[in-house]
């Protein structure tokens, strides 16, 4: 559990962190909690033979809201967003998914911009960001752009974020209606045997609007159009629910691990997205 | 002047047997105070670290370390070949095998040492590692003990003999060259006719899955070899420091008195830490090479993958019974897999350890074992993981099996239990496969249990349960779990029990100073067991001097009198027993120096809390205090100054712990989580010296036992590789996993031990892991369930009730 010898860098500000990429290309990488990295470099998985720690880069933390719209700074930590009073109100699910990944200690270290740029599929945060369907602000030689969260996971550790591009904030707009998030883990600490984000709109007794997300069912977050649709204009009757979770069942494509064999999987995933449904809808 | 204390008072001023002491070890664990070996930093030192395998079982055809050794800050990288001329490229096991040191040509499990690198630090020794090439050739792998005993695959070519015969093995002839050995215990004859004849057999195969101790510190050492006085110092996570001395002298030459082995500070055991593994060996040899102390100490990965696992019994058992339920007859086949080499921690006769207390706590007139140890191409090992010499197996299985009975029965579980105990009028008892238990009182117990959990009522909510799942009105189903367990620990009688030759005796040293204080040695050493308290309250009752001015120390061979260390929970059984007969001979030198000083005659005096008392005239005494320093500073003819004594317990049989316990469990039988609603575990170890460290010890059994049966284990892939090799996958529970526990306890003494202790480390993991499973497993008899192997994990419970047709 030793890594290999690495050169580290702390810039002030995000030029240096930019110049250092430039300069080393994909030899350089940005930490930010470093409770994934770390751990993959001390395993020697992760070569960084160049480390840029982003803690003293300005402007990276901070949770803003303002007119609806929801911004969180990359380096905030899962720990903020828990304790976050406003952001409770305007997105309640992201303080019932924060609670829900590892424990108090690696929270406090555990940033979101880490956790949505990591490309684990593990991590519970890159479903939650498509489920509301956020945006990631990413910064690099350029200057800035924008990437929607639905767009930007190819496979497993592939995003659509350069080498030499930094993700600076995430923002959604605040959700409205019920919520749930619900995962099935071994223990705490663990990741997800199988983890469902759903939003659900109500008008009257017929659901308005429904956005689903699942995690470590693929080697993206699996974001289900279709299983949002069976839900849109029905009363959540049986055949409803059904279709939404047989929608989401052709999109996953989980794999065998120590947490189960597929067939346990798929039905683990099943049963919690349709508790994540069922809480949604009772609290939309 | 003070007001006269009464007796009440004095004995609770001593803080001696039977109070809440608080922990004395705690002031320095609680502030991050403690010395634990990676604390240890000696001038000069270097860093040792391994090459391991990648493969489970691969001929080696070249190492070439070249380019390690061209790296700035390398001192050498060890291989057998350089072991060899030393003789220490192999080495004894525990068990009567051999084991390589480093890889001698083969090896034979993933991770297994290859090469041991010695560099300036521990930055530079795993870079070097990296650098070491080794050129492997893979063999076939033989992960499943069944299919090695047929194989043509030969794991141990080294075991073969002339033209490819099989000579004996350390235990006897061998099978097949996979093949370790075969122990039989009991009547096979007289077994299998009572099997024939019975009116009812249950028959079921149980796997207890391998798994891993685990200690939060992994194993280390510091060895520093002084060249100029020739001294060797050892310190380790060694839970037998006097053993692993004794061992590194007769394999290395060096004399035994220049020889010091300290155990410090040891974060957890759980066997884990008894055995000796190639890293000490490497260190050793290291340190002698270079002249300068040599650090190795494991990372979790290599911890969990290659120092000793536990467990992994394939056990196949049949009981028999009247119609009634009596049960008339036991037979138990074990394959047991060991790994690569048999490095078995048993004491040497017991190559199965005491699997033979297999009968339990049931009075079964005839029974057979036979246990057979296999090669694999997994891990070496095959320690007691928080239980004397594979207890938890022999436990497991009867509990197992007395399930299994009571659905072929079709019979209440606990009545089943009930009328099969051995009764109390039974003990001293002789069980069928060989051993006597002191004492015992199940029937009390069990009583206790099952009222205090309302049993009856959990069956009345339990069949409601089952009549609203099959109403479709929940999907959660209920677990009553059942145990009465009964240990067989304090290992033991020298004519019986020894660990490669060294009797398991065990000692205490105690010398009294001046002003009445003291310090006692002892040949076991705490893991965390809180032997620095404990021990000093069994000296405080015993010589009438207050626990608090008594210090406890053990470690450290040049100090601590010889004995063979703390595992199988032995310690107050044994090294407690000898510290209150050192403790006796204290009072008996005090009483003629106290007849003496009141110039009465020594029968005329005798022990009252604190003080010897004129009999008869209880004004008249002299406190031990007092005693203490006339010994010292006062002429006495006839006796000798001073106030020592020593003594090396011999005990004249095993201690027989036991217990009762319950586990209440729901069960989500579609996403198989479980639920612990309650768990009551009630434990009878003799006489308690400190309750409060007696429930921190059910406590922590108990979540290992929890951990055990719910999820942790060391599983491989069909290629040898370690599938759970990190803490993300190797279950440790944390407070979140675990329940409250409600400990309860009756007290039967043991009649041979001086204090009547018993041991309770181990019993609430013997008696936690079946009543867990038990839990689960009753949870689907009612759907036709007889029994499914641990460890019951989300996805396994969701199996059965999958096969079990429950998920429509
Ligand atoms: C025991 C344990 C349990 C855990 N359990 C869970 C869990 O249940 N669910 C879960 O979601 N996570 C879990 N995690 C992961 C944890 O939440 C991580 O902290 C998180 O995934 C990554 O955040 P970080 O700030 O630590 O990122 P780091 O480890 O610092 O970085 C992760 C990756 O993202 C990159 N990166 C970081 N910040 C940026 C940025 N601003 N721009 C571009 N790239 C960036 C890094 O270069 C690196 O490749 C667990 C971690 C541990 C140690």
């Amino acid at each position: 559990m030793i890594p290999a010898a690495f050169e580290y860098y702390r810039p002030k500000d995000m030029a240096g962190v930019l110049s250092v990429l430039e300069e080393h290309g994909d030899d350089a990488r940005v930490v930010a909690g470093g409770h994934s990295l770390i751990p993959m470099m001390k395993l020697r998985m992760a070569e960084v033979p160049h480390l840029i720690d982003l803690q003293d880069v300005a402007g990276l933390t901070g949770i803003s809201i303002d007119a609806g719209r929801v911004r969180i700074g990359a380096m905030t930590t899962q720990h903020e967003i828990i304790n976050h009073a406003g952001l409770s109100d305007v997105a309640p699910i992201m303080r019932e998914a924060s609670l829900q990944i590892a424990d108090p200690q690696v929270r406090y270290m555990g940033t979101v911009g880490g956790n949505v740029a990591n490309g684990d599929p593990g991590n519970d945060m890159p479903g939650l960001m498509q489920c509301l369907d956020a945006t990631f602000i990413l910064v690099g030689p350029d200057g800035e752009r924008s990437v929607a969260a639905r767009d930007f996971y190819e496979a497993a550790y592939m995003t659509d974020r350069a080498d030499d591009e930094v993700l600076t904030a995430v923002e959604f707009a605040a959700s409205k209606g019920g919520y749930a998030y619900e995962k099935q883990k071994r223990k705490i600490g663990d990741y997800a045997t199988a983890a469902a984000a759903v939003l659900i709109t109500k008008d009257g007794g017929t659901c308005a609007s429904a956005s689903i997300a699942m995690t470590n069912l693929s080697d993206t977050p699996v974001y289900s159009v279709d299983a949002g649709a069976a839900l849109v204009g029905t009363s959540l009757d049986e055949a409803s629910m059904k279709a939404a979770v047989d929608a989401m069942l052709g999109d996953i494509d989980p794999t065998e691990d120590n947490r189960g064999p597929i067939e346990f999987k798929r039905h683990a995933a099943s049963v919690i997205l349709r508790r994540a449904i069922e809480n949604a809808w009772d609290r939309a | 002047m003070n007001k006269e204390l009464t007796r009440e008072e004095r004995t609770d001023a001593l803080g001696g047997m039977g109070c809440k002491r608080k922990r004395v070890e705690d002031a320095r664990f609680t502030q991050g105070k403690g010395n634990y070996v990676d604390d240890i930093k000696l001038p000069g030192m270097l860093q040792g670290d391994f090459v391991r395998s990648p493969y489970a079982h691969a001929r080696i055809k070249s190492i070439d370390s070249s380019a390690a050794m061209a790296l700035d800050g390398v001192i050498a990288v060890l291989t057998a070949e350089d072991l060899a001329p030393l003789g220490l490229h192999w080495m004894p096991t525990l068990a009567g095998d051999k084991q390589m040191v480093l890889a001698d040509g083969k090896v034979l499990f993933q991770g297994q040492e290859v090469a041991f690198v010695v560099a300036k630090d521990r930055y530079i020794a795993a870079d070097a590692v990296e650098l070491v090439e080794v050129d492997y050739e893979e063999l076939p792998v033989l992960t499943d003990p069944f299919a090695a005993m047929e194989s043509d695959v030969v794991l141990r070519e080294d075991l073969l003999g002339e033209g490819g015969s099989l000579p004996d093995g350390a235990h006897g002839p061998r099978k097949h060259p996979n093949h370790i050995f075969t122990w039989e215990v009991g009547e096979k004859d007289a077994t299998e006719q009572v099997l024939d004849e019975a009116d009812v057999v249950a028959e079921e195969t149980v796997y207890y899955h391998r798994t891993h101790p685990c200690p939060l510190e992994t194993c280390g050492c510091v060895a520093s070899m002084d060249k100029v006085n020739g001294k060797l110092t050892l310190h380790g996570t060694f839970q037998a420091p006097h053993a692993i001395r004794t061992v590194v002298s007769l394999i290395s030459g060096i004399e035994e008195h220049n020889i010091r082995v300290i155990s410090p500070d040891i974060g957890g055991g759980f066997g884990n830490k008894v055995g000796a593994y190639p890293g000490y060996v490497c260190s050793v040899v290291a340190s002698i090479v270079t002249g300068v102390p040599v650090k190795w100490v494991e990372d979790r990965m290599e911890n969990l993958m290659t120092t000793a696992f536990a467990r992994d019994y394939h056990m196949t058992g049949k009981i028999s019974a009247t119609k009634e339920g009596k049960i008339t007859g036991l037979h138990c086949h074990v394959t047991a897999d060991h790994g690569g080499f048999d490095a078995c921690a048993d004491p040497t006769k017991f190559p199965a350890g005491f699997m033979n207390i297999c009968t339990g706590s049931y009075d079964i007139p005839t029974a057979y074992l036979a246990v057979d140890g296999v090669y694999t191409n997994k891990a070496p090992g095959g320690v007691s993981y928080r239980c004397s010499f594979r207890v938890t197996e022999a436990a497991y299985f009867i509990e197992r099996m007395v399930e299994v009975l009571a659905i072929e029965l079709n019979m209440d579980a606990a009545e089943l239990r009930r009328i099969n105990f051995i009764k109390k009028e039974q003990f001293p008892y002789q069980s069928a496969l060989g051993w006597e238990y002191d004492s015992g009182d199940y029937h009390t117990a069990w009583d206790k249990a099952l009222k205090a959990v309302d049993y009856d009522g959990l069956r009345a909510e339990q069949a409601q349960r089952v009549e609203d799942f099959k109403a479709g009105k929940t999907r959660k189903l209920m677990g009553v779990g059942l145990t009465h367990f009964t240990e067989i620990v304090g290992a033991g009688p020298v004519k019986n029990c020894d660990i490669l030759g060294l009797g398991m005796f065990d000692s205490c040293e105690i010398r009294i100073h001046p002003t009445g204080s003291a310090i006692a040695r002892l040949g076991t050493i705490s893991q965390g067991q809180g032997h620095a308290t404990t021990f000093a309250q069994i000296l405080a009752t015993e010589i009438g001097l207050p626990a608090d001015s008594i210090t406890i120390e053990e470690g450290d061979t040049d100090t601590a009198p010889y004995g063979l260390g703390t595992y199988g929970s032995r310690s107050t059984p044994v090294a407690g027993a000898a510290t209150a007969m050192a403790g006796r001979k204290i009072r008996a030198k005090a009483q003629m120096i106290a007849a003496y000083l009141l110039e009465v005659h020594d029968d005329d005096v005798e022990f009252d809390v604190d003080r010897f008392v004129v009999k008869g005239a209880p004004e008249k005494f002299k406190t031990m205090k007092e005693i203490a320093f006339a010994a010292y500073n006062q002429a006495i003819p006839g006796i000798e100054p001073g106030l020592e004594a020593v003594s090396y317990y011999d005990p004249p049989n095993m201690t027989y712990p036991f217990g009762a316990y319950v586990c209440v469990m729901d069960i989500d039988v579609d996403t198989g989580v479980t639920d612990i609603r309650r768990f009551y575990a009630l434990d009878d170890c003799g006489t308690r010296i400190n309750p409060m460290i007696i429930e921190g010890q059910v406590h922590g059994g108990l979540t290992e036992a929890l951990a055990v049966a719910l999820g942790q284990e060391i599983a491989y892939d069909d290629m040898g590789n370690v599938k759970t090799g990190t803490l993300m996958d190797f279950f440790l529970p944390t407070a979140w996993e675990v329940p409250n526990y409600e400990t309860d306890h009756t007290v039967t003494p043991s009649p041979h031990h001086p204090i009547g202790a018993k041991g309770v480390g181990e019993s609430p993991h013997v008696g936690g892991v079946p009543c867990f499973s038990n839990a689960v497993n009753d949870a689907f008899r009612a759907f036709g369930l007889r029994h499914t192997n641990m460890p019951h994990d989300h996805w396994r419970i969701w199996k059965t009730a999958n096969d079990l047709g429950l998920h429509g």
